[in-house]
């Protein structure tokens, strides 16, 4: 794991609100050289401290208006591949994250519509013919904040 | 509105958000002066909010990572507010989701391992106002992960 100081954690946490951040403008702010933050950053993507970027959309100025919180269970485990549920789920254009958990559920996905109708048919059509599904549990996003983790 | 050329740049974006802008151009299909201009008007209009870089907590030493779907005391008019205010209060809570169904409020909750959940299960978590009831998932694996839209 990697140690981390203050300045590397207020680097974090720039970094996670605009990844575009050049290391001259951040050095700026944190009272470094550029190539002394350059080098910063560098070690920290070099550890892995990012795993991805996001792009950061207005979904519903997109035309995106639902968001739907899907609890899936398997109706015979063993008998279903865990590998085809997968493969299958992931493929849905609208499904956005597929996560496996221990619970209640084995699946939590995030679905993204145009409107109820419009998940009414990704639910019917794509998420319902999936193989192994049994128990769904559906729950309507209404809002959503983020929050900037445990970084000192 | 959006035309189909903002589309296809957003469709090129969500899919390679690290492309830089030279190739996102190409990709896209435009000149690099129609990009920039295009981008701007997508930020100015709110669509288009910026590149978030996403932590991978567990490279930072946070090994659990745990659901919580809490059911809110409802007969308490303020229970959403004053929940949602105390759990902004605890560091380790990286998503506070509210829905519309059987789950009031989603708490998506990090910890470094299962001794450091079960202490902050039971002071930070447990403690928090109007709850009526909590169920807890635990996160396996992440299948896909993508937050692209099918635009």
């Amino acid at each position: 794991m990697i140690a981390l100081d203050d300045t590397d954690r207020a680097l974090i946490r720039a970094l996670a609100q605009d990844a575009t951040a050049s290391a001259g403008a951040l050095g700026r702010d944190l009272g470094l050289s550029q190539p002394a933050c350059w080098r910063r950053i560098k070690r920290l993507r070099e550890a892995g401290v990012f795993r991805a970027t996001r792009l950061d959309v207005d979904t519903a100025a997109l035309g995106f208006g639902v968001t739907v919180f899907l609890g899936v269970k398997l109706a015979t485990k063993g008998r279903v591949s865990l590998e085809d549920f997968e493969r299958a789920v992931s493929a849905i254009p609208e499904v956005q994250t597929v996560e496996h958990v221990l619970g209640a559920y084995d699946y939590r996905l995030r679905v993204v519509a145009r409107d109820l109708p419009d998940f009414e048919r990704v639910l019917r059509r794509r998420i319902m013919t999936l193989p192994g599904v049994g128990n769904l549990d559906a729950n309507v996003l209404l809002s959503e904040e983020r929050r900037p983790g445990p970084l000192g | 509105m959006l035309d189909d050329t903002d589309r296809r740049i957003l469709r090129h974006m969500m899919a390679e958000p690290e492309m830089a802008g030279g190739a996102l151009a190409d990709r896209a299909g435009v000149t690099a002066s129609t990009l920039a201009r295009r981008l701007e008007r997508l930020r100015t209009r709110g669509v288009l909010h910026g590149l978030r870089g996403v932590i991978d907590w567990r490279a930072l030493g946070y090994e659990v990572e745990v659901s919580l779907r809490v059911t809110l005391d409802k007969t308490q008019p303020r229970a959403f507010d004053e929940f949602i205010a105390a759990a902004r209060e605890v560091p380790e809570v990286l998503e506070i989701q509210t829905f519309l169904g059987q789950v009031d409020v989603r708490l998506s909750v990090i910890a470094r391992d299962m001794a450091h959940y079960q202490q902050l299960y039971r002071d930070r978590l447990l403690t928090l106002p109007h709850i009526a009831d909590i169920e807890a998932l635990m996160h396996v694996a992440r299948v896909k992960d993508r937050e692209a839209l099918p635009l």
